[in-house]
């Protein structure tokens, strides 16, 4: 060990993920096992990866989840039953600002490329800034990125770094002004054959423009269908709970593969921390200034902070720009428009990483 | 320009104006369900 001074670290970086899961409460579902499965996979000889000339338990578990993107799309099943689209489907508008706010995933790939990455792991970096780790995983897998370690340390950081980031990104690029918009809400009630029809018609979208998006959009709606359709209701509490709770101890452990030391431990790692970064940042830039020009033909003002929320850390981001409108104006409520955009931004996620898939494969 | 640079690019366009095109249509869709199956039509309804 003390020849390898890389696995020391790797054990330091270890410990500092789990003391973040479990001291800060960042993620805690995911960075505990990762953190410990970090330090597992850096002891010298360890049985988790090889065995006897064999594979070890977390080399099988990556294999059978990871490798076939499996466990991602479990997931998917447990977060589409967490997702009430009530208020995105009385105001419909609101589904745009997802699409806005996926801008960060196209401006890394960008940057990313001119940094010199091939185009298969800049596209799985950008992936990051869909602020979905599911999804990272997915992409990151498909397109055999070499970095899925770093951007699966990434992904979930920054989702749970949301609070810190996106005010500062958000305050950056409004007017003090701009932030005290107020709006309406209208909430149009949404009957429930409407909510049942939802996630098939969306299926149904996704797959004839982007089939390759069709496992994580199907998976995602599959969920929410046994959310809706009224019948399943113990199915849906399952896949909330049980389901999510066994794929991310999985998960969380067997990404641990990913982190050995020889693969984890270079500058590249660094660049991909920092373009993840870059990635959260101009997804709420994207989603602002997407609100801010659509102000320019509007009578009725959006807050241009919904648009930031419109990222697919739900509900976070919502409670964030929440958060941020009551600093401004401890009068102006606009939590049911940013958590209509931030389950817009869940779809827009899913749909972004299929069809970066579909334009790659 | 470099080969890859140009594949982002078109990434960018095609990628993103993919998303903007599919969420359009799913608006689209959510302003037809919700004109052809208001509330009214059952019980369950919910805001």
């Amino acid at each position: 060990m003390a020849t390898e001074p890389g696995r020391l670290v790797m054990i330091l970086i270890g410990v500092i993920l789990m003391y973040l899961g479990i001291k800060k409460e960042y993620e805690p579902t995911l960075l505990v096992p990762m953190g410990l499965g970090t330090i597992l996979v850096n002891i010298p000889d360890s049985g988790v990866l090889m065995t006897g000339g064999e594979a070890g338990p977390f080399q099988i578990l990556f294999d059978m989840g990871i490798s076939t993107e499996l466990f991602p799309l479990l997931l998917f099943i447990g977060i589409g039953a967490m997702i009430d689209f009530g208020p995105l489907l009385s105001n419909p508008f609101l589904l745009m600002f997802g699409a806005a706010a996926q801008f960060g995933i196209f401006f890394v790939i960008i940057v990313a490329s001119l940094l010199g990455f091939h185009i298969e792991d800049a596209a799985s970096i950008g992936i990051i800034a869909a602020a979905d780790g599911p999804t990272s995983i997915f992409v990151a897998n498909s397109l055999g990125s070499q970095y899925m370690g770093a951007i699966m340390v990434a992904a979930y950081s920054y989702m749970a770094l949301v609070p810190i980031i996106q005010p500062v990104a958000i305050k950056a690029v409004t007017t003090k002004k701009e932030r005290q918009i107020r709006m309406e809400y209208h909430p149009g009630a949404v009957s429930q054959t409407a909510k049942i029809i939802f996630p098939v018609v969306i299926c149904i979208i996704a797959g004839l423009i982007a089939p390759v998006s069709l496992p994580l959009v199907g998976f995602l709606m599959f969920g929410n269908l046994l959310r809706e359709c009224g019948v399943l209701d113990s199915l849906s509490r399952s896949a909330q709970n049980e389901l999510v709770n066994l794929i991310s101890i999985l998960l969380g452990l067997c990404v641990s593969v990913k982190m050995v030391y020889t693969d984890f431990l270079q500058i590249d790692t660094l660049l991909v921390m920092g373009l993840g970064l870059l990635g959260f940042v101009m997804d709420s830039v994207g989603g602002v200034m997407f609100a801010k020009i659509l102000n320019l033909f509007r009578k009725e003002k959006i807050n241009p902070m919904v648009g930031a929320a419109g990222i697919s850390a739900f509900p976070m981001s919502s409670r964030v720009i929440q958060k941020m409108a009551t600093e401004e104006d401890p009068q102006n409520f606009i939590l049911m428009q940013a958590a209509a955009a931030n389950v817009s931004g869940q779809i827009a996620s899913v749909v972004a990483g299929g069809l970066v898939l579909g334009l790659l494969i | 320009m470099s080969e890859t640079l140009l594949i982002a690019l078109e990434i960018l366009g095609l990628g993103w104006g993919g998303v903007f095109l599919v969420l359009f249509v799913i608006y689209l869709c959510s302003f037809a369900l919700s004109k052809l199956f208001p509330p009214k039509d059952d019980k369950g309804g919910a805001a």
